[in-house]
């Protein structure tokens, strides 16, 4: 193991860090409806679906987010082949964030949606973060970043950093006093964000050995 | 176990009791934890023998009641509530206690006193968060004079047929039954009669959002989230929230007051 050079990872040692960090994201919410199922998730199941849910999201988008940094920063190139799957799995939380609000908290009264989502800003800015992921889980396959050509793919999904600002402000505003977690994830996507702009920045160090 | 409790007419008809594992499992308990399964873990330390309950302001005979002396000197009732959380669930409790009005009328009220606030112990050897400004501790709650005679309000002391669990508020707690349940202040130390409106703990932290009715309204929403609906705590599907929490015997005490205005 310890002969393994991370800074150049074989074919064959990339394609099986993919299937373990598949299935290690799978991990929670394979935990979260062994819970449902067993009553296990105490006293306000849907409440805690609804939290694990989002909780997984946010992480999972933080760690997406990472991923650009931390391979500038450790030269491991191959951190950026688990990207898109990181990327697919906050959109995966999503959906299951967003069934659970729309089925077991407002069993699809679509009146009631509409007016949450008009009249609670948190659940606006929730939700727009969620429509700003479509298109983003869409243009995910290689033949759409070909169909779009690799400028405009990479300037749509520029809006990831929208969709984890919004992520963020959704978290905040549902609190109701208590703001250390939405702090935690907030300083968090504000590092991330704020290492793209040193990058960018004309006259920063040169990226490479 | 608590003795000699009888049982009252106040029941709510063809509804479950919820579990007791939830109703000790599952509180908002500031100054233990803003988490809700957590207070039952850490509230244990807090020592509720001796204690006593201060009664002063305005009044003619404030006195210091110690606990014990307060569990005998009222006939123990079962009053089984609804309780209402302003977060959107609810439970149903069998509450033990005595009217809020025995007591106060042993104290006897001064005409001048308008209403009555209720202080929270503050016991920073048990509760870790009295270190952090949650909220403005000791935890204050407050009613209107006539609101806290009103039959319905109790002072408890037990639940299921037990002396009340910490996390539940032990050893005596207010329970206002058609108010939002932080309404209802655990713990109490000290109950004061005044002429001035209190102010109290969660509308000091965000007076746009809970005020110092707030009673139970679908009608009146939170700025954040609806208040039409609730989930019965050990239920999947959602019930609709009834105006006072389905008590509607209080609405005397709001004739011709604007509900969406005084929330």
């Amino acid at each position: 193991m310890l002969s393994i050079n991370l800074r150049k990872l074989t074919p064959a040692r990339i394609s099986q860090l993919k299937y373990i960090v598949f299935l290690l994201c799978l991990l929670p919410a394979a935990l979260l409806s062994w819970r449902f199922f067993n009553d296990d998730l105490g006293a306000n199941p849907v409440e805690a679906i609804t939290r694990g849910s989002g909780d997984w999201l946010l992480r999972f988008l933080l760690i997406t987010l990472a991923i650009t940094p931390l391979r500038k920063l450790t030269q491991w190139n191959w951190l950026v082949r688990l990207r898109r799957m990181l990327g697919l799995y906050a959109f995966f939380y999503g959906v299951l964030h967003l069934i659970t609000y729309l089925w077991l908290d407002q069993f699809f009264d679509w009146a009631g949606i509409l007016k949450d989502v008009w009249k609670r800003p948190f659940i606006t800015v929730g939700f727009a973060a969620f429509v700003l992921m479509i298109p983003l889980a869409v243009t995910s396959l290689n033949a759409m970043i070909r169909l779009l050509g690799g400028k405009r793919w990479q300037l749509l999904h520029r809006s990831v950093y929208a969709v984890g600002v919004l992520g963020v402000l959704h978290y905040w505003w549902l609190v109701k006093l208590d703001i250390r977690e939405p702090l935690i994830y907030a300083a968090v996507l504000a590092i991330l964000l704020a290492a793209r702009l040193l990058r960018n920045k004309p006259g920063a160090q040169k990226q490479g050995a | 176990k608590l003795p000699n409790v009888v049982a009252s007419q106040y029941k709510p008809a063809g509804e479950a009791n919820t579990p007791l594992k939830y109703v000790t499992g599952y509180n908002n308990y500031y100054e233990f934890s803003v988490d809700k399964e957590e207070p039952a873990s850490v509230a244990g330390k807090m020592k509720t023998r001796p204690w006593t309950v201060s009664i002063e302001g305005l009044c003619a005979k404030p006195q210091t009641i110690a606990i014990d002396d307060l569990l005998k000197f009222a006939p123990l009732e079962e009053r089984i509530y609804r309780l209402r959380c302003v977060e959107g669930w609810s439970m149903v409790i069998p509450w033990i206690g005595f009217p809020l009005a025995t007591l106060l009328k042993r104290v006897e009220p001064l005409g001048s006193a308008k209403f009555v606030e209720f202080i929270s112990v503050a016991d920073k050897a048990s509760m870790p968060n009295l270190n952090r400004a949650i909220l403005d501790w000791p935890y204050t709650e407050g009613l209107r004079l006539d609101e806290a005679l009103h039959p319905l309000t109790l002072m408890a002391v037990g639940l299921y047929g037990e002396e009340l669990p910490n996390q539940n508020g032990a050893p005596i707690r207010l329970v206002v039954p058609w108010k939002y349940g932080f309404k209802s202040a655990k713990s109490i130390v000290r109950i004061r009669l005044t002429d001035k409106m209190p102010g109290t703990a969660w509308n000091k932290a965000a007076a746009n959002e809970y005020g110092f009715y707030s009673n139970v309204n679908p009608d009146v929403d939170h700025p954040r989230w609806s208040q039409g609906s609730e989930r019965r705590i050990g239920e999947l599907t959602k019930r609709k929230t009834l105006l006072f929490n389905g008590y509607n015997e209080v609405a005397p005490l709001y004739a011709g007051m604007d509900l969406k205005k005084n929330f």
